[in-house]
């Protein structure tokens, strides 16, 4: 697919997020728009994949550590055929298959449970390991968030997957500087994020996380990096394509309500 | 009687299971040589994973081992494991039900002279508490080779909690474990002693004194502590009328309640427990920190004597 449609599937992305958000009253708007761009690069372009075999042994995994974004995830999804698109709108109801945060047992196409912060990444290092000690293809790919990187298992993955030469694994850090409290910078600094995953061992590749042409030629290099593996830093902007929720804390975790929703999507059109 | 430390049976099983199962992998968190996991780095290096002092980590990756379909063995002190390490343990492990057998060593006060930093009197409790999660304290050597065997069969998290210390050999090579079945190593029908894990051969050791003044003690070992054998505890206590729980463990949270928990629901009798009196460890030799805190024949029989009177 050329990055022309990427863009078209992402601001398709974006429109079942608010729309999915609007039905469940509750959830996390601007941690899953800043990732539509990369979520679409990955899913139309970059990782080896079937819906119709959510669990084809050779397929590529994703793992959404930031698992708030949940709404990032199922909107790909859905998109991708891996489940009817009208589920969406039972997102976090009683009974849906379409928990607050991504369970893997429910939902095809999701590879791991995950929701509690920095778990996720830990897992896909994991996963890789598993797959470089078995002599298999498989890439494993991981969205964080840059509040993420303040938990300390975060930091014991990285060693890790340097440690064990995990070129497999590609960890993309959604770096919107926004977190539930506030700035990142003001919460709790994270200094350099570029300079700490280098110093942790990773091939480092900083882009503009809303050009997909970036994005596509970043996933492109990680695959030619070998013996180390690769953290895609995506500068991107919390809440993005949507006017009155870009940049802003507050729409890290509530709900546009019917108003903004007609709104939001008018901008998306 | 031999004398083999659990964890020894451990890194035996474990060293056996490498050469035939090629969908084990083995993770450690620099604790390899205590925990025994270096057995079978020996035999299959490429199977090993060190990764570091970092037991959140550790279960992490075993998680995601497991998610591609391999059976991850996670290894550490239980103090670590499921201390530090729970809420890994609880949401990347047991909520999706991943294959993940985490396997600790060095548990309760007979981690001996480390302290009470070290001595793990709470990871039953937490264990057990957690949903999906399978919990098993095997008694003696054999039993934690049967067990770890078995749990490869098993598809879905078990937690298994091992010692440091030699403890005596009570079972012979005949013996077949089964996840969630007690095995009654005594018949008697004045009373229940319901232990598990080393102070199974204590418990053992009671009944052969209390018999000899009379005294028919039923003596079972609570191997699995979850899925609870409801069973085997109901028919024994219908039978005997009263229950001594035996542990080295915290009294609260731990076999003693699970016991409780059943009798009290289904067919309540007269229970007295024996176990770490809610305090923690401390620093000394493990046979000495047994009769420090407790956890003697002795003190069983004296339980019993109280159970007794009590019916």
């Amino acid at each position: 697919m050329n990055n022309i449609l990427i863009e078209e599937k992402a601001k398709e992305i974006r429109r079942e997020i608010i729309k999915m958000l609007g039905e469940a009253k509750s959830g996390h708007p601007g941690g899953s728009l800043s990732g539509a761009d990369i979520i679409a690069a990955l899913y139309y372009k970059e990782m080896k994949i079937d819906p119709a075999r959510p669990d084809w042994e050779d397929r590529d995994r994703f793992i959404l550590s930031k698992g708030h974004a949940a709404p990032l995830l199922y909107s790909v999804l859905a998109l991708k055929g891996y489940f009817d698109i009208d589920i969406l709108k039972t997102l976090r109801k009683t009974g849906s298959i379409l928990q607050g945060h991504p369970d893997m047992r429910k939902v095809p196409g999701v590879e791991m449970s995950t929701g509690s912060l920095g778990q996720g990444f830990s897992a896909a290092v994991g996963m890789a390991l598993s797959f470089k000690l078995y002599n298999k293809s498989n890439r494993v790919y991981a969205l964080l968030g840059d509040g993420e990187c303040q938990e300390g298992i975060i930091w014991e993955a990285a060693m890790a997957a340097a440690h064990y030469d995990l070129d497999n694994l590609v960890a993309i850090l959604d770096n919107n500087g926004l977190q539930i409290d506030g700035k990142c910078s003001e919460v709790m600094c994270l200094g350099s994020l570029a300079n700490k995953w280098h110093a942790f061992g990773f091939h480092v590749i900083s882009i503009d996380g809303h050009n997909v042409e970036e994005i596509v030629n970043a996933l492109e290099e990680a695959k030619t990096v070998k013996g180390r593996p690769t953290l895609i830093l995506a500068k991107t902007i919390k809440g993005k394509g949507v006017s009155f929720m870009e940049d802003k804390a507050e729409w890290h975790g509530s709900a546009p309500n019917m108003e903004q929703v007609e709104q939001a999507l008018e901008e998306l059109k | 009687m031999d004398q083999i430390a659990t964890r020894d049976a451990y890194g035996k099983a474990l060293k056996e299971l490498g050469m035939t199962n090629e969908d084990i992998i083995v993770l450690d968190a620099d604790l390899s040589k205590s925990t025994k996991t270096a057995d079978f780095q020996k035999v299959k290096p490429n199977h090993f994973i060190n990764v570091g002092i970092a037991e959140q980590n550790l279960m992490g990756i075993a998680a995601g081992i497991a998610a591609t379909g391999k059976i991850p063995f996670a290894s550490t002190f239980a103090m670590f494991a499921t201390g530090r390490a729970f809420e890994i343990i609880r949401n990347s492990i047991a909520y999706p039900k991943l294959n993940v057998k985490i396997v600790a060593t060095h548990s309760g006060i007979t981690v001996g002279e480390d302290g009470g930093s070290h001595a793990a009197i709470e990871d039953i409790s937490l264990m057990r508490s957690v949903p999906n999660m399978t919990v098993i304290v095997p008694a003696d050597g054999v039993e934690t080779e049967k067990v770890i065997k078995k749990i490869v069969e098993y598809n879905g998290p078990v937690y298994v909690r091992l010692g440091r210390s030699k403890v005596p050999v009570i079972y012979d090579d005949s013996y077949e474990f089964e996840i969630g079945k007690f095995s009654i190593l005594r018949e008697g029908t004045d009373v229940s002693i319901i232990a598990c894990g080393i102070m199974v051969s204590k418990a053992l050791e009671a009944a052969e004194k209390l018999a000899q003044n009379g005294i028919m003690a039923e003596v079972i070992n609570a191997s699995t502590i979850k899925p609870f054998d409801a069973k085997t505890v109901l028919d024994s206590v219908q039978k005997t009328k009263c229950v001594v729980t035996v542990e080295e463990h915290n009294i609260y949270g731990g076999l003693g309640s699970a016991v409780s928990e059943v009798l009290c629901c289904n067919y309540p009798a007269p229970l007295e427990m024996v176990g770490v009196m809610d305090v923690f460890g401390e620093s000394g030799s493990p046979d000495e920190l047994l009769e420090k805190f407790k956890l003697t024949s002795t003190e069983i029989i004296n339980k019993v004597d109280i159970v007794i009177k009590r019916k």
